[in-house]
C-alpha cells in the first residue's frame, strides 16, 4: 500500500487532512491532562495542607514506607517513559519494529511497576499501615499520611494501568495491521504516559523521601 | 405584531432533501450516531427526564411547605427530597443543559465545521452520562441521600444514614461526561472554525460556550477528587476530614466550594451566549460592545474561581480571608453587569420584536439582574451573615440558575426548534408559555426573599406559622411554573407534526447556522462556508438601509 493510500486510512471525520488530525489529538489529550492537573493537584494540596498541620507525626509516618520499592519503582516508571517516548517517535516515523518493540518494553516496565507495589502493597497491610484500629503508629494524624498514601498510589496505579491497557491495545492493533503508524493514538498515549509518570514524580519524594532527610 | 414568523415562512413546502433526521433510520443510527446534532436530541432526551425527575423533588418540597407542620413528609423524608431535586437539579439538569443540548447542535453549526473535533468522544460522553444517571435513580430507589447537595462532612464521612456512596459516585461519574464534552467543545473551537473565522468573529454563544468549557475542565476534577476523598472516607474508613484523627472538616468545603462556584458560571455562563443571540436578533442590531463581552465572559471565568470563600463566611474561616472573598466577589459581579449594560444598550434604538425567544430574552435579564444583585448583598459579609442559610439565599441562587438559566434554555430552544426539527413552533402559545414562566417565577421566589430576610431558615419542613402566607404564594406561583415549563414541551411536541415547515432563516438572523437548510443536512453545509464579516452583522452600514425590507430605521452606527 502507498503512503498516501496508508494515510488516507487514518484520516477521520471531521478532519480535512492528517496534520490537522494529528495535532487535534494532541490538543485534545493536552487540555484533559490539564482538566488531570487539577485532578491530583486537588489531593496534593490537601496532603500539602496538613503535612504543615501536622509535621511531625507525617514525618515519622513516612518514615515507615519502603524506600527500596519506592526507588526501584522509579527507576522504572522513568525508563519507561524513555521507552514509551521511543515508540511515540518511532510511529510517527514509520519504523515499525521500533514501535512495537518499545510498545512491548513501556507495558513491561508499567506490569513490572505494579507487581513491584503489589509487594509493597502486601508488606504495608501486615505492617499494619493501613488506617483504622490496630494502626501502627501512635499519632492518629499518621493515620491522615497514610490515608493519603493509600489514595494517592491507589488512584496513580488506575491510571497506570489504563495507560498499560491502551499501550497493549495500540501494540496489538499496530502488529495485526489494522491501525496505521501514522495514526495519531500513539502521540496521545505517550503524552498520557508521560503525565503518568510525572506524578509519580512528585508522589515518590513527598511520600518516601520525607522525615528521612 | 403577527411577527416575522408568518411573514418570513415561505408558502409552500421547499423541494426536500434528506436532513440529519432522515437521512438514516433505525434505532441503532440513533445509539450509534456520532452525529453531534443527533448526539444533541439524545442529551435532550434524557435531559428532560431528568428535568422531572428532579422536578418531581421540588414537587414535593412545595406541597410539604403549604402548612406549617409536617404534613407530607418526615423530617427526613424531607431532607431527602431537598437532597435529591438538588443532586439531580444541579449535575443532571442545569450542569449539561445549555452546553449539551444546544451547544452540541449548534457549536459545530456556528463555525462552519463538519462535527465536533472528537465526534466518538461525544456520543461515549452521552453514554456516561445515562450511566451517571442510572446511578442517580439507583441512589433514589436505594433510599434517597439526607445530605445537602453539598456533601459536607463529617456529616458525609461519619454520619448520614443515606446512600451517599451511589450519590457521590453518581456525580463523580456525570464529571467524566462533563469533561469530556468540555474537551471536545475546547478542540472543536480552537482547529475547526471556518475560513475566516477569526477569534473575534465568533458568535458570543461559541465564546460562552468555549468559556464555560474551559471552567468545566478545570473546576470538575477538583469535584472528582473531593468526592473520591469522601467516597474513601465513608467506604473504608481511611481518616481525611476526620476531626478526631486531626482532620478538617472545613478543608472540605474549601475543596468542594472551589469547584461549586465556579460551577454557578458553569450553569449561567451558556445562558449569557444565549440571550446574546436572542437579543441582537429580535432588536435587530450588532451586539453592543462585541470585545467587552468577551472580556467579561473571560474575566467571570478566571475570577470566578477566586471567590469561593464567600460561601464559607460563616464557617469560622478568617477574617481576613473573608474580607478577601468578599472583594473578589464584588469585582466578579463587574463583568456580569458588563453584560447587562451591553444587552440593554443593544436594545436601544433596535427595532424589537416580541416574540417568544425575545420575551424569554427580557425575563432573563430582568431576573437575572436580580439574581445578581442579591449576590452582592450575600457577598457582603455583615449582610451574610444575618441572611446565612435562610431563605434569601435559596431565593437568590434560584434567581441565577433558574430565573436566569432555565429562562435561557427555554428561549434558546425556541429561538432555534425551527433548526433543529424543520418545524416553526406556534408564536402565540410561546408568548403565552414565556409571560407566564416570569411571572411564574416571580411568584414562586420573590416570596423567599422576604421571608428570608425574616429569618426563616432554608432546609427545614415545619416552620412558624408567620411564614405561612408566604410559603403559600410561593407554592401557589409554583403551580404557574410548573405549568410554564410544561405548555412549551406540549407545543413543540405537537409542531413536530403540525408545526409549519420552517425555511432555512425564518428569523432573518446572522450567523452560519442559518445558512443551511433547517433541519441542516448531515454533513452541515451543502457547501463549506467562508467567513467574510463579524458577528451579528443586522443593518450592515455599507449596504445602506433598508437591509431587510422591513427595517425601516436609520442605520446604526455614527452618523456622517
Amino acid at each position: 500500500m502507498s503512503d498516501i493510500a496508508a494515510r488516507n486510512a487514518a484520516l477521520r471525520q471531521p478532519w480535512r487532512s492528517l496534520r490537522r488530525q494529528r495535532e487535534g489529538a494532541a490538543f485534545g489529550i493536552w487540555i484533559f491532562l490539564g482538566s488531570e492537573v487539577m485532578f491530583f493537584g486537588c489531593a496534593l494540596l490537601t496532603f500539602a495542607v496538613y503535612r504543615s498541620l501536622w509535621p511531625d507525626a507525617f514525618a515519622a509516618a513516612a518514615r515507615e514506607t519502603n524506600i527500596t520499592y519506592g526507588t526501584v519503582n522509579t527507576a522504572l516508571l522513568l525508563t519507561s517513559s524513555l521507552t514509551m517516548a521511543a515508540a511515540a517517535e518511532g510511529a510517527a516515523a514509520g519504523l515499525r519494529r521500533l514501535t512495537l518493540c518499545c510498545l512491548a518494553a513501556t507495558v513491561a516496565f508499567g506490569i513490572g511497576f505494579l507487581v513491584v507495589k503489589g509487594f509493597e502493597y502486601q508488606e504495608d497491610i501486615t505492617k499494619h499501615l493501613v488506617p483504622g484500629a490496630g494502626f501502627r503508629l501512635e499519632a492518629p494524624q499518621a493515620q491522615i499520611f497514610f490515608a493519603f498514601y493509600w489514595l494517592l498510589t491507589g488512584v496513580h496505579a488506575v491510571h497506570l494501568s489504563t495507560g498499560i491497557g491502551i499501550a497493549t491495545v495500540l501494540g496489538i492493533q499496530a502488529w495485526r495491521g489494522s491501525r496505521m503508524l501514522a495514526s495519531p493514538a500513539f502521540e496521545a498515549l505517550g503524552l498520557y504516559w508521560h503525565f503518568v509518570d510525572l506524578v509519580w514524580v512528585f508522589l515518590y519524594p513527598l511520600l518516601y523521601l520525607g522525615g528521612r532527610s | 405584531m403577527s411577527g416575522i414568523t408568518a411573514e418570513r415562512a415561505i408558502p409552500g413546502a421547499p423541494p426536500r432533501e434528506p436532513s440529519y433526521l432522515t437521512a438514516k433510520t433505525g434505532l441503532a443510527s440513533w445509539l450509534l450516531t456520532t452525529d453531534h446534532k443527533r448526539i444533541a436530541l439524545l442529551y435532550m432526551a434524557a435531559i428532560t427526564v431528568f428535568f422531572f425527575v428532579g422536578g418531581a423533588g421540588a414537587v414535593a418540597i412545595r406541597i410539604e411547605l403549604f402548612t406549617p407542620q409536617a404534613d407530607l413528609l418526615s423530617a427526613d423524608a424531607y431532607n431527602r427530597a431537598f437532597t435529591f431535586h438538588g443532586v439531580i437539579m444541579v449535575w443532571f439538569f442545569l450542569i449539561p443543559s445549555i452546553p449539551n443540548i444546544l451547544g452540541n447542535f449548534l457549536l459545530p453549526l456556528m463555525i462552519g465545521a463538519k462535527d465536533l473535533a472528537f465526534p466518538r468522544l461525544n456520543l461515549a460522553s452521552w453514554y456516561i452520562f445515562m450511566a451517571a444517571g442510572g446511578l442517580a435513580v439507583y441512589t433514589l430507589l436505594s433510599g434517597g441521600v439526607d445530605t445537602g447537595w453539598t456533601f459536607y462532612t463529617p456529616l458525609t464521612t461519619a454520619f448520614s444514614n443515606g446512600n451517599v456512596l451511589a450519590a457521590a459516585a453518581a456525580v463523580f461519574v456525570s464529571g467524566f461526561s462533563t469533561i469530556a464534552t468540555a474537551v471536545n467543545f475546547i478542540a472543536t473551537v480552537h482547529l475547526q472554525r471556518a475560513p475566516g473565522l477569526t477569534w473575534f468573529r465568533l458568535p458570543l454563544f461559541v465564546w460562552a460556550i468555549y468559556a464555560t468549557s474551559i471552567v468545566m475542565v478545570l473546576a470538575t476534577p477538583v469535584l472528582a477528587m473531593v468526592l473520591a476523598l469522601i467516597f474513601a472516607e465513608r467506604a473504608f474508613g481511611i481518616p481525611i476530614f476526620d476531626p478526631l484523627r486531626g482532620g478538617d472538616p472545613i478543608l472540605f468545603q474549601h475543596l468542594f466550594w472551589f469547584y461549586s462556584h465556579p460551577a454557578v458560571y458553569i450553569m449561567v455562563l451558556p445562558s449569557f451566549g444565549v440571550i446574546s443571540e436572542l437579543v441582537t436578533c429580535y432588536a435587530r442590531r450588532r451586539v453592543f460592545g462585541y470585545n467587552f463581552m468577551v472580556y467579561a465572559i473571560l474575566w467571570i471565568s478566571l475570577v470566578g474561581f477566586l471567590v469561593w470563600g464567600h460561601h464559607m463566611f460563616v464557617s469560622g474561616q478568617s477574617l481576613f480571608a473573608s474580607l478577601a472573598f468578599s472583594l473578589l466577589s464584588f469585582i466578579v459581579a463587574v463583568p456580569s453587569a458588563i453584560k447587562v449594560f451591553n444587552w440593554t444598550a443593544t436594545l436601544y434604538r433596535g427595532q424589537i420584536v416580541f416574540d417568544a425567544p425575545m420575551i424569554y430574552a427580557l425575563g432573563f435579564i430582568g431576573l437575572f439582574t436580580i439574581g445578581g444583585l442579591t449576590g452582592l448583598f450575600l457577598a457582603s459579609v455583615p449582610v451574610d451573615i444575618h441572611v446565612t442559610d435562610t431563605y434569601f439565599v435559596v431565593a437568590h441562587f434560584h434567581y441565577i440558575m433558574v430565573g436566569g438559566a432555565v429562562s435561557a434554555l427555554y428561549g434558546g430552544l425556541a429561538f432555534w426548534w425551527p433548526k433543529i426539527t424543520g418545524r416553526l413552533y406556534p408564536e402565540g402559545w410561546a408568548r403565552f408559555a414565556a409571560i407566564m414562566m416570569f411571572f411564574g417565577f416571580g411568584f414562586t421566589f420573590f416570596p423567599m426573599f422576604i421571608m428570608g430576610y425574616l429569618g426563616m431558615p432554608r432546609r427545614y419542613h415545619v416552620y412558624p406559622e408567620e411564614f405561612q402566607v408566604w410559603h403559600v404564594l410561593a407554592s401557589a406561583g409554583a403551580v404557574i411554573l410548573a405549568f410554564a415549563y410544561l405548555l412549551p414541551m406540549g407545543f413543540f411536541a405537537w409542531s413536530l407534526i403540525w408545526g409549519r415547515r420552517a425555511p432555512a432563516n425564518p428569523w432573518g438572523a446572522t450567523g452560519l447556522e442559518w445558512q443551511t437548510s433547517s433541519p441542516p443536512p448531515e454533513e452541515n453545509f451543502h457547501t463549506p462556508p467562508v467567513v467574510e464579516q463579524g458577528p451579528y452583522n443586522y443593518h450592515p452600514e455599507h449596504a445602506g438601509p433598508p437591509a431587510l425590507e422591513r427595517e425601516q430605521h436609520q442605520p446604526q452606527g455614527r452618523q456622517p
